[in-house]
């Protein structure tokens, strides 16, 4: 148990050592508030433009526009964007060995493969949960301290108005709900970071993956309609469903079990090639 | 002094595919030699030191290390183990001391900052340990990788081809660390190469190995300075060439077989005669006679070919 300690603040360290882990926390910190900029400026006719076929029917008074609805539209936007940032870094926590050749350097050592591809496996995990707790630190807190609390104002299906203190324990699920999703993105970025022995095809894999399966769920016909709730594609923008007026508590378990079904047949996958794979690199 | 085996490796063998790259082989390494596992690029040197290093699992065969099964004790067995496995590779965004530290930390220790100085020091790196090692030439990397094997003070020593990329004085240099390393503490140490000369100078004992199997075995003074030949027969029974030369007077003079079909003994010129009588008398058909008059012409012949 010592062991796997050391090799998970080996791998850590190993991981804020590379540039590329930057990308994902630099992105975040330049994209956020040019976000929050544009809706400062341009946020009152965005929402106007927004709810224009609705002012028809009801009559608006005040303003929606506050740091809920930034930190909504931060959340919607971003996590669209976030599965390639996450695959760059669990991408390369065992392509990148391989590549280096440094699998010679680090199986060589009295550690298990087990423990190692463990230890690896949770720094790329901790990595993604630091790149979503910054999201939120930036998305929400910062739009909190510029545009103030509010009601929350969501039109889906239908439209939905949360109350101010309904608000917050929503957003703390759903982004515990965009870690699950973000980990399971991980999770297949790591499978392939052990099946290939090079840095851009796990990271390709992943995305092409998530392209693939989001086309096959949009596809209304045949067997694919009894089967695409089994693709963790359907599952990932899951966390919506915290800001519905009443939580649908048996399809947010549904997608926590397909999400981290998914995560553990990757981890299963990227174990047992690791440890059977002759290191000829 | 302890002679007791360090390394015993019995009938190995290993394949990729179709592709035979190790092939029966035994060979032991006893305590405080200096074992020089010798063969030209593409033996089988390396994939023997990566089933060594437990990094590729071996088609058949057994290896134990001081005393125990690699395959049953690997993490105890490794943590007594430093090596170099074919390249010097290490985390090139990291600095050598770096580097060194989340080694020593992966072998369970925790050293501090002067002791990886000190190892940074025995092989002429100091004055680059707050240097990334992509800014390392070849030779540099090289030494970093001596430094790293040493740095947890390991009973066995496992150098694949540690020379590469050293200027000569480099050479020397870890040359002259290698022979210290034996006589003043005693490690065992198995050093691969494919440069007869290199090996003659340092190793006490050695093993030629040629398409996977060893061809020739032995003391590293016996095989260059007897002044024997060196004979192959190509016979058509190995198997039971094996079993009557080793009741018979040439047992001693054996070195060793292979492609299934070559045996390899030292003779004098007046003695091939007798050990051609000897296995014919014996049921072995003899179908070509063939010798080198050295160790190392033989060595460039299998080179060669």
């Amino acid at each position: 148990m010592m062991h796997f300690f050391t090799v998970l603040s080996i791998e850590l360290s190993k991981i804020f050592s590379k540039g590329r882990s930057y990308i994902g926390f630099g992105a975040i910190t330049i994209l956020v508030p040019i976000v929050q900029a544009a809706m400062y400026s341009e946020g009152e006719a965005y929402f106007a433009l927004f709810t224009q076929g609705l002012q028809q029917q009801f009559s608006f008074t005040g303003t929606f526009l506050n740091g809920y609805l930034i930190a909504f539209v931060v959340l919607q936007s971003l996590l669209v964007h976030v599965p390639l940032l996450v695959a760059l870094v669990a991408g390369d926590m065992l392509a990148g060995e391989a590549t280096g050749g440094t699998y010679r350097i680090l199986f060589t050592r009295p550690v298990s493969r087990h423990t190692i591809v463990l230890a690896k496996y949770c720094a790329a995990l901790l990595y993604t949960i630091g790149l979503i707790a910054w999201m939120s630190l930036l998305s929400m807190g910062l739009s909190l301290l510029i545009f103030g609390p509010g009601e929350l104002f969501i039109v889906s299906s239908s439209i939905t108005v949360l109350q101010q203190s309904d608000i917050l324990w929503r957003f703390g699920y759903a982004y515990l709900f965009g870690i699950l999703s973000m980990a399971t993105v991980a999770s297949i970025a790591f499978m392939f970071s052990a099946l290939v022995e090079n840095s851009i095809g796990p990271i390709a894999m992943t995305m092409a993956i998530i392209i693939v399966f989001t086309i096959i769920s949009a596809l209304d016909a045949g067997f694919i309609r009894d089967v695409k709730y089994l693709l963790f594609t359907n599952h990932l923008i899951s966390w919506r469903l915290f800001f519905e007026e009443s939580v649908p508590v048996d399809r947010i378990l549904l997608s926590t079990w397909v999400l981290g079904g998914h995560s553990l047949v990757a981890l299963g996958i990227s174990l047992f090639v690791i440890v059977k794979k002759d290191i000829l690199s | 002094m302890d002679r007791s085996p360090i390394i015993e490796i019995r009938s190995l063998t290993k394949h990729f595919g179709q592709f035979r790259a190790v092939y029966n082989l035994d060979l032991t390494v006893n305590k405080g030699d200096i074992y020089g596992f010798l063969g030209p690029n593409g033996a089988g040197k390396s994939t023997t030191i990566r089933m060594l290093m437990s990094l590729i699992a071996p088609t058949s065969g057994n290896i134990s290390i001081f005393g125990k099964s690699l395959n049953s004790h690997r993490n105890e067995i490794l943590s007594g183990i430093g090596a170099i496995v074919e390249k010097p590779d290490f985390y090139l965004y990291l600095t050598a001391e770096q580097n060194l530290r989340i080694l020593a930390k992966m072998n369970a220790l925790d050293l501090d900052t002067n002791q990886i100085h000190k190892a940074l020091d025995q092989v002429g790196l100091l004055d680059r340990a707050k240097s990334k090692v992509k800014t390392f030439s070849y030779g540099m990397k090289q030494r970093l990788g001596i430094a790293q094997a040493l740095l947890h003070d390991p009973e066995l020593i496992v150098l694949d081809e540690p020379t590469n990329g050293l200027d000569p004085v480099g050479v020397k240099e870890i040359r002259e660390l290698i022979l210290r390393l034996r006589s003043e503490q005693n490690k065992t140490i198995f050093l691969s190469s494919h440069i007869l000369p290199e090996v003659e100078l340092i190793a006490n004992r050695m093993v030629i190995i040629n398409k996977g199997t060893a061809v020739i075995e032995g003391s590293v003074h016996e095989l260059l300075n007897s002044g024997m030949l060196t004979v192959t027969f190509s016979i058509d029974n190995i198997e039971k060439s094996k079993d009557i030369l080793r009741e018979s007077q040439f047992s001693s003079s054996v070195l060793g077989f292979s492609n299934d079909s070559n045996l390899h003994i030292k003779l004098s010129k007046e003695r091939i005669a007798d050990c051609t009588s000897f296995l014919v008398d014996n049921g072995i058909g003899v179908d070509g006679i063939s010798s080198t008059r050295s160790l190392e012409e033989y060595f460039l012949s299998i080179t060669r070919s």
